[in-house]
């Protein structure tokens, strides 16, 4: 799946000189104004890969993140599926771009080193519903889906072993894949930035003003940005955004979801992406292996009126009841974690992609499937603002990153060659997932930097395994503190006040 | 690399087998270890009390350790410390990786002495948010005894395991406040000393049949909603109460770490999650030897350190003398006992097994059937927190089928 490149090639990349990082550190920034072309709002997946795209043309772009790392909302809690795109109603920008979105996304990862796998995926129906995969599976073919076809039981059971006994048959879609969403978002700023886009982490944009030539946007912290075009990809915030330029033609609402994490020891359970038929709530409780090797079991659905990321008491026994219904024997003793995530969606129950304001082009209600359909929408809205710029192409973009999971995916004579380099690489500090201190060294000194226990975990898995960081936490705390001179009291699980160690805030 | 012995973990476990295998004449030893020192987890557990069953002397884990590696450096037995065992084969391949690379060793015997990891919070299916402030009792213990960190000011303990114990102590002496202890069972897993030392001498109180069902705070804890539960384990509705708190500690279990033997193709007991062994500690695949929290876990280190030795005595036989035919007699688990180790024994002589009683009794019978013998011994009490054992005589063995342990209350 990804290109094996010789040794040497290898070790030039990895000990590359980490030159002009394109970073701005908060205490770094100007506090004067700093003038770009565009400015991205929100440094979720849809706007890292957005970033990504607009630095393919001569343009200068800053993304404009309030929390302190990207991927800080839905794009790191989701399903982490790529879906095939018979779903969504022909004719509405869901399946437009979820089909072009499916396409380009193996490439997409490929070039930014991210795990994916086009695993498939399976809906299943009972006796009675198979009419329900019929009108899908013509959805699909409507949409442009290719591969689609309706299995028995006989061919179900050898796709997937532990099928329930009740199910009858199902629709079977190759093109379905799955994909790690915030190692995508983290990778796609992280390639914007090594091409010359700023990230500005903090920045919530509680300004907008109109100038001469673009809007000045202001932070609750008193930083400010100026830019020509503004692109809003605040997901769960677009709303509040789009109202500060006067735009109020669309509403979000908020959809909670809750999930279940089950060990890698478990993560071959599933092979395939399985769904129940979807309804008017959505589509429903899945359960799929990750492109991490764990098997994951939800979402729930719960209407919010106010963001929330809590489990509720009832989740775990919704998510088993309807997960069982599909698969039997999930074996839900070997769950991990739990966490939930909010999903924003528009009033229109499609994608909103628009210019708004004069310079304001919205890319809001970025709901299921909007991970897959990211790589599209990206794509086509920096189409459209360099096109209103005039810009020209960007020669010197470079659409390469390395793996995230470089060097575990190395021989060993690889591993010794780079050990031998760089001692760091010998030392494992996560030994759940066997990550090293080289590569937590790489995950705070490499683009986007991690200055949380969470940015290293999101970048490296260090704390993401069985034991959950209990063994490895303190070890990455240290690296923290020694990376980026902090003291103990200023390390952060993600930010803001979440202090690790009592100190004058706990 | 060729080596006779390597033993894979250089805790209490792994250092009292080199020790022990070195004694029976074996010199041709490596203790692999990940962490920059030998010790395990006893480094961090500075608090007394280890080393009264087999020194009859009060010791604190750093202490208890030091005279463990005090004997292996003497003997000159090698420990190769910060390096990371990636992969264990059938074949006795010991894969590592340190600062100088990946490399083999091939052993003639293999002595998994990996220890344990504390069971997750994620593992628990709890409510509420995922903030700052949820800790790993031993997690806590690492930042509070060897970086003098001090993890939060009020407290919730979810456990009373021994580690959850002494670290309401400890936070407590540390100056944070401690709530409470929260104990999903009708009686706590940790000994009974350090109920008494550790939460009555402090006034903390064990909410017994009590646990967490929902995490409340956004960026750090703020509280938590604790429950009673039923006897099915179920909160009971109209129980739950609020606790403002910047912290909650998990002392929720010890799951033995066994990956790298379900990599070689070992399969694990159900009750105690770790190899099937003889009495000799030989697992299923002859020349691998287990010991330690990785065997089953433990409450008391003086008996690690006793196990540990069997199996060091046992590699060093057989990497000598080569191996013995498998030992063909089971152990079972009867009335009110939660497992028996060994699981199997052979009838060449007498032999120790241990055994956790399922729940706490007072005047207690240990009741041992072998074959055609029964013999009864008493107990003053035993408690599922606290192991037991008991010697068999060979005699008895020799016409047995199986060994069958019960405690039942004496009459």
């Amino acid at each position: 799946m990804y290109a094996r490149r010789s040794l040497r090639r290898f070790l030039r990349v990895i000990f590359r000189a980490d030159g002009d990082s394109g970073a701005v550190p908060r205490e770094n920034m100007q506090r004067d104004k700093v003038r770009f072309d565009v400015a991205v709002v929100g440094g979720g997946v849809v706007g890292a890969l957005t970033a990504r795209e607009l630095k393919k043309y001569a343009l200068s772009v800053a993304v404009l993140e309030a929390a302190d790392d990207v991927a800080a909302g839905a794009s790191k809690a989701n399903s982490g599926i790529v879906h095939a795109g018979f779903d969504a109603l022909p004719g509405t920008l869901k399946a437009k771009y979820n089909v072009a979105g499916n396409a380009a996304m193996e490439g997409v990862c490929c070039e930014l080193g991210v795990p994916f796998a086009r695993c498939g995926s399976l809906v299943v129906a009972r006796s009675g519903e198979e009419a329900g995969l019929e009108a899908l599976s013509e959805r699909g073919r409507e949409n442009g889906v290719e591969g689609l076809e309706i299995v028995g039981r006989d061919r179900l059971l050898q796709l997937e072993p532990h099928i329930a006994q009740e199910i009858t048959a199902a629709l079977y879609a190759p093109t379905g894949g799955i994909v790690c969403p915030y190692a995508l978002t983290i990778a796609a700023m992280g390639n914007a930035m090594d091409n010359g886009a700023q990230l500005l982490c903090g920045f919530e944009v509680t300004g907008a003003q109109k100038s001469s030539d673009g809007w000045r946007l202001a932070s609750a912290d008193g930083r400010e940005v100026s830019a020509r075009i503004v692109v809003n990809c605040a997901g769960a915030g677009a709303e509040r955004v789009a109202a500060l330029f006067g735009d109020t033609f669309f509403h979000i609402g908020l959809r909670r979801g809750e999930y279940m994490l089950l060990d890698k020891s478990v993560g071959t359970f599933a092979r395939h992406t399985v769904f129940s038929l979807p309804t008017k709530a959505g589509k429903g409780v899945l359960v799929t292996p990750t492109a991490d090797g764990n098997l994951l079991v939800g979402p729930t659905s719960v209407e919010d009126g106010a963001y929330s990321t809590a489990v509720r008491r009832e989740a775990f026994g919704e998510i088993a009841q309807r997960a069982l219904a599909m698969l039997a024997d999930i074996p839900f003793g070997q769950v991990i974690t739990s966490f939930a995530g909010e999903r924003a969606y528009s009033d229109r129950h499609d994608f909103i992609l628009e210019w708004g304001a004069e310079g304001v082009f919205h890319a809001a209600g970025i709901e299921s499937p909007g991970l897959t359909a990211s790589p599209a929408i990206a794509r086509d809205v920096a189409a459209q603002i360099a096109g209103a710029l005039g810009a020209k192409g960007n020669a010197a973009f470079d659409p390469f990153r390395r793996s995230a999971h470089w060097f575990r995916e190395l021989s060993r004579e690889e591993k010794n060659a780079v050990i031998a380099q760089d001692p760091a690489y010998g030392k494992i500090v996560c030994r759940c997932e066997e990550v090293t201190l080289g590569e937590i060294l790489d995950a705070m000194r490499q683009n986007p930097p991690a200055r949380t226990l969470d940015g290293v975990k999101l970048r490296t898995r260090a704390g993401m395994g069985r034991c959950q960081s209990g063994f490895c936490q303190p070890a990455v705390f240290n690296e923290l503190m020694r990376e980026w001179g902090m003291t103990a009291e200023q390390v952060t699980k993600n930010g803001k006040t979440s202090f690790i160690i009592a100190g004058g805030e706990i | 690399m060729e080596r006779n012995i390597v033993i894979i973990g250089g805790g209490p476990a792994g250092l009292a087998a080199a020790v022990a295998a070195y004694d029976a004449g074996e010199r041709d030893i490596v203790v692999i270890e990940r962490e920059e020192r030998a010790g395990g987890i006893l480094k961090q557990c500075i608090h007394n009390g280890f080393g009264l069953t087999r020194f009859h002397e009060s010791m604190t884990g750093p202490e208890y350790a030091q005279r463990f590696l005090d004997e292996a450096t003497a003997r000159g037995i090698e420990i190769m410390t910060n390096t990371f065992v990636t992969e264990l084969s059938a074949r006795k391949e010991v894969t590592c990786m340190n600062e100088r690379g990946v490399f083999t060793i091939k052993a003639q015997a293999v002595i998994l002495a990996m220890g344990c990891r504390e069971r997750s919070k994620g593992a628990l299916n709890i409510a509420g948010t995922r903030p700052a402030g949820l800790f790993s009792a031993g997690t806590a213990q690492k930042y509070v005894n060897i970086y003098g960190h001090l993890p939060g000011k009020r407290v919730v303990i979810l456990g009373s395991g021994d580690i959850g114990l002494i670290m309401a102590r400890r936070m407590t002496l540390e100056g944070a406040k401690v709530e409470c202890v929260c104990e999903i069972m009708e009686h706590s897993s940790g000994l009974r000393r350090n109920i008494a030392q550790c939460l009555d001498d402090f006034g903390i109180p064990l909410l017994l049949e009590h646990t967490i069902v929902e995490i409340k705070g956004k960026e750090r804890v703020e509280g938590v909603v604790i429950a009673q539960v039923d006897k099915a384990k179920k909160p009971v509705p109209g129980t739950e109460r609020e606790i403002a708190c910047d912290t909650v500690l998990f002392s929720v279990g010890l799951i033995p770490e066994n990956e790298l033997s379900k990599g070689a193709g070992l399969a694990l007991d159900a009750r105690t999650k770790g190899c099937f062994v003889d009495e000799n500690r030989q697992t299923d695949i002859p020349g691998v030897f287990a010991c330690g929290n990785v065997l089953h876990v433990h409450d008391l280190v003086d008996f690690v350190s006793e196990e540990a030795e069997i199996a060091g005595r046992a590699a060093a036989e057989y990497v000598l003398h080569g191996g013995d035919a498998a030992a063909a007699l089971p152990t079972q688990a009867g009335e009110n006992v939660s497992y028996v180790l060994p699981q199997r024994v052979g009838r060449e002589g007498d032999v120790k097994l241990y055994f956790r009683v399922k729940s706490a009794i007072r005047g207690a019978v240990v009741r041992v059937e072998a074959g055609s013998a029964v013999r009864t011994y008493k107990r003053i009490a035993v408690a599922p927190g606290e192991m037991e054992n008991v010697t068999v005589r060979a005699a008895d063995l020799a016409d047995a089928q199986a060994v069958c342990i019960s405690v039942v209350r004496e009459v």
